[in-house]
């Protein structure tokens, strides 16, 4: 318990093919140009599994967590 | 009054009693303010001075000497990319006293523990390359190995992580941070990035002391300052300055504006807009001065011209890598243009727009042209009402604000 996680981008990795944001819109939106918008609000444990595979799907291999789980 | 005393008077401490257009030689320079002193002890005495980075980003200068002198074998950088168009500052001071730099990387190496530091110019300042060249040649006994490369002349070059790769690829791009570049820096070991005359102010704290440094300045904003006061006043050129002063202090000294003034941007194009009714009673603090630019925009001037001239500038000034940056600066400079033909719906994608490419990048470029953008848009309310009801503006668009291969200055 504990962890706060959230998605970060690696901008220059990213080529905005928007999958991140079709899998995730509870955290991801689109900007203008179709390049990923981060809600930086704490991912709960229930929404994790959906995060995860935004991460796992990402064509650009651009979405990780932004902190790691603590170790336990 | 001695040159050396003259050299420790506020505000004339790192350009003081030097003649313009010629360089000081080593013994010029260490009869005015003695050899460089070598001590591990200067990082906290750095500490104590609270001198922050001068390079724009007025980091605090000790936390990053720190960073790096708890790891192996770490590499010193001296900053001079200078890729702002405004600012001449660094230039200025690597003409005027080179040696006084190399004493910083000197001093700095040793305190941190490196062994080799480089010196990075941009490759077009050719009279700046010459004179760290002769500095460097009169110089013997250093304990650290110098040397001096240069560097592509673009506005992202001084950035950290740009100017590590311009140094090991000859290409200025931005990389994702962390890891930073005292994790992992020039050819993978931890460097210390500072600015030139950061580093020149580190040669004195360690001539002359924490306490001395902060008798200039203010308690909060420590020190002096170099700054390229711009645009339309009666003497452009390079001051230096005491933190905490007012920007009247500096007006007056440069002769007083030439002619009635618009409004005044401070810390070059990352800076922000201040009103001309603001402007004197403005003080100078490591808070607004960035790097240290700061251009006087005539009344006679068009604003909405002269700054679409800028953010269309940095825009293309972009490295290209990152989405919101290439798209996002490329629609705001176009939407800037049309502030003078349609000003209201370009006024209003120019707040969406702002507000979407912030944080959204590598480096803070992106965040640099949405602070411009939107300060402009804050402090020119009434010009743009004044060009909405007339339409296209008649008023001179003869380049106050310089980009580099566009109009010049005066």
């Amino acid at each position: 318990m504990g962890d706060e996680r959230t998605l970060r981008v690696d901008p220059i990795a990213c080529d905005g093919h928007g999958l991140c944001a079709e899998l995730f819109p509870e955290r991801v939106s689109l900007d203008d140009w179709g390049y990923p918008i981060i809600d930086p609000t704490p991912i709960p444990g229930a929404l994790e599994r959906v995060g995860s595979r935004a991460i796992r799907q990402c064509p650009k291999r651009a979405l990780a967590w932004s902190n790691r789980p603590r170790a336990r | 009054m001695s040159v050396a005393a003259e050299h420790t008077e506020p505000a004339r401490r790192l350009l003081g009693g030097l003649r313009r257009g010629r360089s000081i030689s080593l013994l010029e320079h260490q009869a005015r303010i003695g050899p460089v002193v070598l001590d591990t002890a200067l990082v906290d005495e750095v500490a104590a001075s609270g001198l922050r980075g001068r390079g724009g980003a007025a980091f605090d200068t000790a936390t990053k000497l720190r960073a790096v002198a708890a790891r192996r074998r770490p590499i010193l950088v001296a900053n001079a990319a200078e890729g702002e168009p405004a600012s001449g500052k660094d230039k200025a001071l690597l003409r005027a006293t080179p040696q006084l730099v190399l004493d910083g990387v000197v001093a700095t190496a040793y305190a941190v523990g490196a062994r080799d530091a480089v010196v990075a110019i941009a490759s077009g300042a050719r009279n700046e390359l010459e004179s760290v060249g002769r500095a460097l040649a009169e110089r013997r006994g250093d304990p650290v190995r110098i040397r001096v490369e240069t560097v592509p002349d673009r506005f992202v070059t001084g950035e950290e992580t740009a100017l590590l790769n311009a140094l090991e690829r000859g290409v200025a791009k931005p990389t994702v941070k962390p890891p930073y570049p005292f994790e992992r820096g020039l050819n993978g070991a931890p460097t210390l990035v500072q600015n030139v005359e950061t580093l020149a102010h580190i040669a004195l704290i360690g001539r002359f002391g924490a306490a001395w440094f902060r008798s200039a300045g203010s308690a909060e904003s420590p020190g002096t300052a170099l700054v390229t006061l711009g645009g339309a006043v009666r003497n452009r050129g390079v001051f230096e300055i005491e933190l905490g002063s007012t920007l009247g202090d500096l007006l007056d000294r440069s002769g007083g504006a030439s002619e009635p003034v618009a409004a005044v941007l401070v810390g070059g194009y990352f800076g922000r807009w201040v009103a001309a009714a603001d402007a004197t009673g403005l003080r100078l603090t490591h808070e607004n001065l960035g790097a240290g630019a700061i251009v006087v925009l005539p009344a006679s001037a068009c604003g909405v011209a002269e700054a679409a001239r800028v953010v269309r500038y940095l825009a293309d000034e972009s490295a290209g890598q990152c989405g919101p940056c290439v798209n996002g600066l490329r629609a705001i400079a176009t939407a800037f243009a049309e502030l003078d033909t349609s000003p209201a719906p370009a006024h209003a994608r120019l707040e969406r727009w702002t507000a979407q490419v912030r944080g959204r990048g590598a480096c803070r470029h992106p965040d640099g042209v949405a602070g411009f953008v939107e300060s402009f848009l804050d402090v020119f309310e009434p010009e743009l009402a004044r060009h909405a009801r007339r339409g296209r503006c008649a008023a001179s668009t003869r380049g106050w604000l310089t980009v580099p291969g566009g109009a010049r200055g005066r």
